[in-house]
């Protein structure tokens, strides 16, 4: 057997499943990783109890080898906004600081039920809200790598900033996620991960806290394209609870592995040669075009026109949704609550010190686009927009099957820096959110390293509902990167 | 006047969420996620309630729109718990219909504008102690059908008949029972006034009035309200206001510009409503007898003249209640003594016939006592209410109070016979051609009867008797 920080999903589960090693000393090997790396602040919530239970009825099953799940005995991190059933969800804030769910996600549901193991709840940017965990109200979460030869902190990325950061540093095998404008796949790039956000509808939302409930959607952040395949597998499926949740039929996410890339068509669209975007990301990107024509692979220049307005667009849907989406969060029901003699001193007393200042920022903008007298200009304009966009995407899908594109513009940053201008904290999302407001799947691998050693994530987008072959993109390039 | 009309529709669980609507459950007791704005809960349509939105606007003769969406309508309330409300806003499930009402001048046509589907919230209770206020979420998430009129209404009497018509259709669907004291139908109302001829003036909307006596009472005080303002050279500002049924007066509650800015959007986890002209069809076909149509048919089959069909068919349950009664009696009998002695009993009773556990069968078998000439009509009338609080069945009842109608032809005839004997003269008189005094002759018989004697028995004997 492998050494134990050497494990990933897929190898870990062979070596349960051949029973060299047991679910509940893998599960106490993480439990001890997650103490000794507090100070990156992975996790809210850590749930040793529960995992070691969960670790030890996967045992019984692998020993009695019955109903055996995909992911049986694997030790994974879950998202602080799966509402988990009698484990406190907090979303990142304040507001929910003591919040203890008495029901479970779908999603996380569907993870338990195919064996995977609870470890805790991982730190995120505040609903989700920001794109370098630093708006937590839990405190900002370290990215485990540095620059080479800099003791520099770095973002891990956000929001699922958490998840990214735990997988990266070895305190879980795999971590749940959610990507609204790009937080799976920008914290992936940034931490050197894995990060598949499915087509939207594939995965249930239910119990999932909104941030903006027609661009979230839950995917798995892991170190291999096939752990994400497992997870994903683990997670998706038509919910009955979940409105918008798809019926299309749940393929085998493993048949990325039959797929041939040498008649694959790679589009590139020119839009996404933005000014900004980082050089030795720009090499990067180019290089892979390379390995994807040199394997056979035919290479399109297409163009998604509307680009440059999906940065925009995304900023004025997200936050009108999450305006409404957090008008539950008022001290009456549950959560923080402030103290104060009037109704409308506890609302605005509640909710001024139980949100950050990006949320309330983004709140603030939601209600403002949604407003009688700028509805028309702002947020009807941006379904328009949106609409055209989804357009775009659909053209572009009749001529090639894959659009290769890098994650971000740039690589992971200091924590602190971008914080006082909000722009351009914003424009981390600009190459990712495209593909969010038409509801595709894209994935995000590492294609290379730049000069200090830190990695460059690219981006692949998919047709609706073909993560099978965003997936077999993705593979092609974690095995040919040559790092 | 124009009316929007909030009916609760009647239906096991709630709009959006499993959880039971019984009414007057333990506060908080039928409550889902969906229902208290839990951290993500979703909610998932009702078809049923779909289906009852669909029946209600085919009643109503309006259009069903193949593609509807679902907003939400922000704002935040205690019982409020998602901070807004899923309603519908630019594409109702329901467009344009009508209904007939009937004035002193003859039948009117009143435009329905639309009938959506929505939320109702929960309710704040204040009285239970000093300090807080408590919230019961058990109505949060029923569905409600809200029907808006066009501004066709110009009378309160005219409003009274059309809040009626309305209710007895949706009775009649199973849409709603209607019960304005349950709060389970409700409705805001739109007033201006206007000289005749002129364009429609500036409206108040009063909100939330849950009686029809109420809504007379709020359209009477707010029209003179309005028109003293006017007389006064003033004009009338838009706001709402709220009816204080204790003092009778309309009071403001808020102006127009402090009016809630809703910010309706479509809500992002309820894809469109789309409605097949299958499935409207289909529940066409499933669609009862209005009560226009019922009106025509009574009309018609029993000829019953349109005062009395249009009572017959106001409520389906007295509809019904009439078919049973009339299948095998004479129908002009029946409705007589259903609208007249039975309704006036139920109206000192200050019940509904529905309520009264009187069935169609107890009073169908006096009626049938006085069509065989058991029993007089006035007789019965007599006893009537002593009858209804027995537990005897009409037979029995007269047969122990001994006033069984007397019409053995002997019988009477002896009786006829002796009166006719005790008085010659009359006899003599009558014969001369004092024809007058054969109303004497029947009372006497009757007299003698203890008010027995069948009437047309005694009426034919003493002709007969007389004329020889």
């Amino acid at each position: 057997m492998s050494e134990l920080s050497n494990l990933n999903i897929t190898s870990a589960r062979e070596n349960l499943l051949k029973k060299e090693i047991s679910s509940v000393e893998l599960t106490n090997y993480y439990i001890g990783k997650i103490e000794e790396n507090k100070g990156l602040n992975c996790y809210i919530t850590q749930t040793p109890e529960i995992a070691l239970k969960m670790a030890k009825k996967s045992d019984e099953k692998i020993s009695g080898g019955l109903d055996i799940g995909i992911l049986e005995g694997i030790p994974i991190g879950m998202k602080d906004l799966f509402c988990t059933n009698g484990v406190k969800t907090t979303a990142g804030s304040r507001i929910l600081e003591n919040f203890i769910p008495f029901y479970e996600s779908t999603v996380s549901k569907n993870l338990w039920d195919n064996g995977a193991v609870m470890l805790g709840k991982t730190n995120m940017d505040e609903f989700a809200m920001g794109s370098a965990n630093t708006t937590s109200f839990f405190g900002n979460v370290e990215n485990p790598l540095k620059e080479k030869e800099s003791i520099k902190k770095l973002v891990p990325g956000g929001s699922s900033g958490g998840s990214a950061a735990a997988v990266a540093s070895g305190q879980c095998l795999g971590a749940t996620g959610s990507d609204t404008g790009g937080s799976i796949r920008q914290p992936a790039s940034f931490c050197g991960l894995v990060g598949l956000k499915p087509t939207y509808g594939r995965c249930s939302r239910f119990g999932m806290v909104a941030f903006a409930s027609s661009l979230d959607q839950a995917g798995p952040l892991t170190k291999s394209v096939n752990d994400a395949a497992l997870m994903l597998q683990a997670m998706s499926g038509y919910d009955q609870k979940d409105s918008t949740s798809s019926k299309n039929r749940v393929p085998n996410f493993l048949d990325y592995k039959n797929l041939d890339l040498k008649k694959i068509k790679i589009g590139l669209p020119k839009e996404y040669i933005i000014e900004g975007l980082n050089s030795q990301i720009k090499e990067c990107w180019e290089n892979s075009v390379k390995l994807f024509k040199d394997n056979g692979a035919e290479i399109i220049d297409i163009s998604l026109p509307h680009t440059e307005f999906a940065l925009p667009t995304y900023y004025i849907i997200a936050p009108a949704e999450a305006s409404a989406n957090l008008a539950r969060y008022d001290g009456v029901r549950y959560g923080f609550r402030e103290k104060a003699d009037e109704l409308l001193d506890l609302y605005e007393c509640t909710r001024s010190s139980g949100f950050g200042d990006e949320v309330k920022r983004r709140l603030m903008i939601g209600t403002y686009v949604l407003s009688a007298g700028y509805y028309d200009a702002y947020y009807l304009k941006a379904l328009k927009v949106r609409k055209l966009i989804f357009n775009d995407f659909e053209n572009a899908f009749k001529k090639c099957d894959l659009i290769l594109t890098p994650t971000t513009p740039n690589v992971a940053f200091g924590i602190g820096e971008k914080q006082n201008d909000p722009i351009e904290m914003y424009l981390n999302d600009v190459l990712t959110v495209p593909a969010s407001l038409a509801g595709l799947p894209a994935i995000s691998v590492t294609g290379g390293l730049n000069d200090k050693s830190l990695p460059i994530g690219l981006q692949l987008i998919g047709k609706p509902f073909d993560e099978v072959s965003v997936l077999a993109g993705g593979k092609f390039l974690e095995d040919s990167r040559e790092f | 006047m124009g009316l929007e009309v909030h009916a609760q529709i009647k239906s096991n669980s709630k709009l959006f969420s499993p959880a039971s609507t019984d009414w007057g459950a333990e506060p908080n007791s039928q409550v889902e996620l969906v229902d208290s704005g839990m951290p993500g809960a979703l909610p998932v349509i009702n078809e049923y309630c779909v289906d009852q939105a669909i029946l209600t606007g085919l009643s109503l003769n309006a259009k069903i729109n193949n593609i509807s969406i679902f907003d939400r309508k922000n704002y935040f309330y205690p019982d409020l718990p998602q901070g807004y409300q899923i309603s519908q806003f630019e594409k109702p499930i329901v467009g344009e219909g009508s209904l007939i009402i009937d004035t002193n001048h003859g039948q009117k046509k009143i435009g329905i504008t639309r009938l959506h589907l929505e939320q109702d919230a929960g309710k704040s209770i204040h009285d239970q102690d000093v300090k807080n206020s408590f919230i019961d979420l058990n109505r949060s998430g029923c569905a409600l059908m809200e029907i808006v009129s066009e501004p066709d209404l110009r009378s309160p009497e005219e409003v009274a008949e059309y809040v009626k018509k309305l209710r007895s259709i949706l009775r009649y669907v199973g849409s709603c029972d209607g019960n304005m004291e349950k709060g389970n139908m409700r409705a805001d109302v739109n007033v201006s006034v206007r000289k005749i001829g002129k364009p429609l003036g500036t409206r108040c909307e009063i909100k939330n009035v849950n009686s029809i006596k109420f809504i007379q009472q709020a359209i009477e005080y707010e029209a003179k309200r309005q028109v003293e303002i006017l007389e006064q050279g003033e004009l009338i500002k838009q706001e709402t206001r709220l009816f204080d049924p204790n003092k009778c007066e309309t009071r403001s509650m808020r102006g127009k510009e402090e009016s809630h800015d809703y910010r309706y959007f479509p809500d992002p986890d309820l894809p469109p409503l789309i409605i097949s002209e299958n499935k409207i069809q289909n529940l066409k076909k499933t669609m009862p007898e209005l009560p226009d149509k019922k009106k025509e048919r009574f009309i018609e089959n029993y000829s019953l003249k349109n005062y009395d069909a249009e009572i017959l068919v106001s409520d389906k349950y007295i509809a019904d209640y009439f078919e049973e009664l009339a299948e095998t009696r004479q129908p002009k009998l029946v409705v007589s003594w259903l609208t007249g002695e039975l309704f006036s009993y139920l109206n000192k009773k200050n019940i509904e016939l529905s309520d009264s556990k009187i069935s169609a069968q107890k009073l169908g078998s006096l009626i049938d006592l006085i069509s065989d000439g058991k029993i007089s009509n006035r007789q019965a009338k007599e006893v009537f209410e002593d009858y209804l609080k027995s537990d005897k069945n009409a037979n029995d009842f007269i047969k122990d109070k001994g006033i069984e109608q007397i019409s053995d032809q002997a019988e009477i005839e002896d009786l006829v016979k002796s009166v006719l004997q005790k008085n010659a003269k009359m006899v003599d008189d009558y014969k001369s051609g004092k024809d007058k005094l054969f109303g004497f002759f029947v009372g006497q018989v009757m007299k003698e009867s203890k008010g027995k004697a069948n009437p047309q028995v005694v009426n034919n004997l003493l002709k007969e008797l007389l004329s020889k």
